[in-house]
């Protein structure tokens, strides 16, 4: 394994008098950021599964409403008890479903997979960095993580289920609902946020403090500048949604009215509660993350689509400036944009107009990236791996999210399509076949230098294609289901407004859009059958996979590859120097098709 | 490899790590303390005229624990300074002062919040006749304070009065209300001065609602009260990471100064920090 690096790196090392430390310290509780980058990994893929899972059952009750869920529909009953009853998913069991599956999905498994997995993996390893900056605050933030994401799946056992008021939890219904399951979510909220926290501050730090000598700023691979970008958003967005958690919890817990308007009746009796809130006030703090948070979904993933793409076509990266400053243009612009969510809450004409305009200045940065994605493609020699294959997969996928999100960010359209269907496909094409797809490169492409094997490549191309015709097949669909007018959070899916309907009418939902419903759910089902390959290959690898014969697989040319496999405790041999940009592949002259960043020039001291 | 710049700067940035790290640390409190202000404007630029709750906490304590806290700073930065010369001695002099300046802050801040728990308003479904400003005001609205059983009971709410069975209860008026003026309530309390309150009898079914100034009485009690606990949380923070430096984490003193001081110097940034906080709170909340 230890081709071209030399094994010296524990031996001769301060280190080497330490013990051996034990299973619980070096697994559990480490401060190693590799390690805690594969727990998070690990935790954030389990989510992953769960909430798709949940989604799972959400799509039976909305094709076949009122009928018990196959397989699991039992467990439900007998787990969930009179919400499930038979079986059959009830309406507030689909709303605690709906509100979970959103919260999981971003918040426990695409950011901590996107941001804490890779980034704590693979940032420190490309700046030339031994750790982060602080081990134990990055331990810290793990185990925050963690009793966030306990905290949210206990929720659910709970009397009264988990949370039902949707991923952003709107007040007053997120108040008004008598159960304890808002009051859990935001209990859990608030330690997902400590945990982002202290990521951030440490990405950030580690970023600033921790590059190698000769690591300019210019010379950092894309995918650490799109994890610094993140670091900031994160850093500077969560805390507002914190202070919003927080005042909704006080609502919840000690009675305040933040968020509850004066006069307002619950089940048609005035609430005893003092009023003069405002519910527009929770939306404004939660969007001022939450138009943030998109971004942080997205920027890691377009950081790992840059390297798979740059190594894969063995070219430079086309327009690496543009895309620095592009990220970071995103990075200020993220904070002006969130009131497009808001359209349709009678903040104003003169708002929505300042809104609209930031956000179609926002989408510039986001096709200049991927413009230079497209243009690094032309004139390589492209090699068609798993990982270049999802990375491939995500340009159009993300480009088909990101422009059916204009009709959304301008008010007029916004009108009609507002909190139907239309906006679910939208969002889940930048996150789904986008953001997932590119996490999905990352995996494949990273783990030789985690574990130092192969995935199967026959496997991971059952994998891709798979995920590729599934995710079409489900999303695709709720694009012409909402532009036909179906509302998102309907527990039958529109069976009782489409009965409704008035026979000539034109529009409403006709038995076409409700059948598919129907598609929907199939393909959701072959999605997770073509999951399994997958999570097979990734534990049946981590032992039988193929061995890589160097350290240095994909022949790339950032740091992390120069490093042994897997990089022993405290990451490199001994400090390396950076001579170069991120991307020297195929230099005119060179023997080898690709030239380490840490590799001198002729001439040089070597 | 170990984790470079622990103790010394690097050299581009000038800073050691936990520098960078505490004002990251900072701009996101900021931005927390950021959201809950923001709160505070919109909620008061919002609220029904004559419904917003002012003039009520008391003014002298709160500059006086205002006080103790920029006294609390101006001894870190002291101590900092006799680190950076190597004085240890004179460092745990004025940051013992430091901690006791938070305790100070913290028993002040729990006097005023007890003393507001017993304090009430009471809406009633007839109005009364009282004496404000040496006038006779028809109203039905009134803050002042419960006796019942000879006791001055707190937390009490219009639900309490039902379940404990109360069927009436004695009730002292303040001379003012929030719905006055600041300069109607200062003209209120000089003349309701010496005078003795006049006291009612109220039975429950007389009261419409009742509520301490606890933080479901007003979207004013509950921004102070959500505010100056979060705050108080970040002063008793403070303190304990100050008081571990101070005492049990001081051997690293002896084996490494440098790291020592950083340690002083990011703990003191911290609590400038949370002082700030206070110097925007306190006219915030006591003042305007």
């Amino acid at each position: 394994m230890q081709a071209t690096s030399p094994k010296q790196s524990h031996a001769g090392h301060a280190e080497a008098h330490h013990e051996e430390p034990g299973f619980w310290s070096k697994y559990i509780f480490s401060t190693d950021h590799k390690i805690i980058g594969i727990q998070y990994g690990l935790t954030a893929l389990t989510f992953l599964l769960f909430g798709f899972c949940l989604m799972l059952m959400m799509r039976w009750q909305i094709a076949h409403p009122g009928q018990p869920v196959p397989l699991v529909g039992p467990l439900l009953a007998k787990v969930l008890g009179g919400v499930a009853a038979g079986g059959v998913m009830s309406a507030d069991l689909y709303n605690s479903f709906g509100a979970m599956h959103g919260t999981i999905m971003v918040f426990l498994a695409v950011v901590p997979l996107a941001f804490g997995a890779f980034g704590n993996y693979v940032v420190p390893l490309m700046i030339g960095a031994p750790d982060m900056a602080f081990p134990r605050v990055n331990m810290a933030s793990y185990q925050a993580y963690v009793v966030g994401g306990i905290i949210m799946f206990v929720s659910f056992f709970i009397p009264g289920g988990a949370a039902q008021a949707g991923w952003t939890s709107y007040s007053p219904l997120a108040t008004s609902i008598p159960t304890d399951g808002q009051t859990f979510w935001l209990v859990g909220m608030i330690f997902l946020i400590t945990s982002s926290l202290l990521g951030a501050v440490n990405f950030i730090a580690t970023i600033i403090q921790l590059r190698a000598p000769g690591m300019t700023w210019m010379r950092l691979p894309f995918f650490v500048w799109a994890q610094f970008v993140t670091g900031f958003l994160l850093l500077l967005a969560f805390p507002p949604l914190e202070a919003a958690g927080l005042m909704q919890l006080m609502d919840k817990v000690a009675g305040t009215s933040f968020f509850l308007p004066t006069g307002l009746a619950v089940g048609g009796q005035l609430a005893d509660v003092s009023g003069g809130g405002s519910p527009l006030l929770w939306q404004h703090l939660f969007w001022f993350l939450g138009h943030p948070e998109v971004y942080v979904l997205i920027l890691p993933a377009m950081g790992i689509v840059c390297e798979v793409i740059s190594n894969n076509t063995r070219k430079q990266i086309w327009g690496y400036k543009s895309l620095v400053y592009s990220s970071l243009a995103i990075g200020f612009l993220s904070f002006i944009v969130w009131a497009h969510h808001m359209y349709l809450t009678g903040m104003g004409t003169k708002i929505s107009t300042f809104f609209q305009t930031t956000t179609m200045i926002i989408s510039i940065p986001s096709v200049i990236i991927l413009t230079c994605f497209f243009i690094s493609l032309w004139g390589g020699s492209i090699r068609f791996n798993t990982p270049m294959l999802f990375a491939l997969a995500f340009l159009p996928m993300f480009g088909i999210g990101g422009l059916t999100g204009l009709p959304l960010g301008f008010s007029a359209s916004d009108l009609h399509l507002h909190d139907t269907y239309y906006v679910i496909a939208h969002f889940h094409y930048v996150v789904a076949p986008g953001t997932i797809f590119a996490l999905f490169a990352g995996i494949y492409y990273w783990f030789p230098k985690m574990t130092g094997r192969l995935m199967s490549e026959y496997w991971g191309r059952v994998h891709f294609w798979g995920s590729l015709i599934f995710m079409n097949v489900v999303f695709q669909p709720m694009f012409a289901q909402g532009m036909a007018g179906m509302i998102r959070r309907m527990a039958d899916g529109g069976a009782n407004y489409s009965l409704a309907r008035v026979p000539d009418a034109i529009g409403g939902l006709s038995d076409t859009i409700m059948s598919l419903h129907t598609l929907i759910l199939w393909g959701g089902i072959g999605l997770g059958l073509v999951q399994i390959p997958f999570i097979i290959n990734v534990f049946w690898s981590i032992k039988h996979g193929r061995k890589v014969t160097s350290d240095n697989p994909w022949d790339a040319t950032t740091l992390e590859w120069q490093t042994p496999t897997p990089p022993p405790h405290g990451n490199f041999a001994a400090e390396p120097t950076v001579h170069r940009g991120p991307y020297d592949y195929s230099l005119p002259g060179k023997a080898k098709d690709f030239t380490p960043q840490n590799e001198p020039d002729q001439g040089g001291k070597h | 490899m170990e984790i470079p710049y622990t103790a010394q700067p690097r050299k581009d940035t000038g800073l050691y790590n936990a520098k960078v790290g505490i004002w990251l640390f900072l701009a996101s409190e900021v931005m927390l303390f950021g959201g809950l202000f923001s709160a505070y404007i919109l909620l008061r630029v919002g609220a029904t005229p004559g419904t917003w709750v002012h003039g009520l906490l008391n003014i002298p304590i709160g500059t006086f624990n205002t006080a103790v806290l920029i006294t609390s700073s101006v001894t870190v930065v002291l101590s900092w300074a006799a680190l950076k010369v190597g004085n240890f001695g004179r460092y745990r002099f004025y940051q013992a002062i430091t901690i006791l300046c938070a305790l100070g802050f913290l028993g002040i801040k729990s006097f005023e919040y007890r003393e507001k728990f017993s304090h009430y308003e009471v809406w009633l479904n007839q109005p009364v006749t009282v004496t404000r400003g040496g006038q006779e005001v028809q109203t039905d609205r009134l803050l002042g304070h419960i006796e019942y059983q000879g006791h001055h009971p707190a937390f009490w709410s219009t639900k309490t009065l039902a379940e404990k069975q109360v069927e009436s209860f004695k009730f002292t008026p303040d001379p003012i209300h929030y719905k006055m003026t600041p300069k109607e309530m200062a003209h209120a309390r000089k003349t309701a001065a010496g005078r003795k309150a006049e006291e009612f009898e109220f039975k429950a079914a007389d009261v419409k609602r009742l509520s301490a100034f606890v933080p479901g009485h007003s979207t004013y009690f509950a921004l102070y009260f959500t505010l100056t606990a979060l705050h108080a949380l970040h002063v008793l923070g403070g303190a304990v990471v100050i008081f571990y430096i101070w005492g049990p984490g001081a051997k690293m003193w002896k084996t490494d100064p440098e790291r020592y001081t950083n340690r002083v110097e990011v703990s003191g940034l911290f609590w400038h920090f949370v002082d700030l906080v206070w110097i925007f709170l306190f006219p915030v909340l006591y003042l305007l």
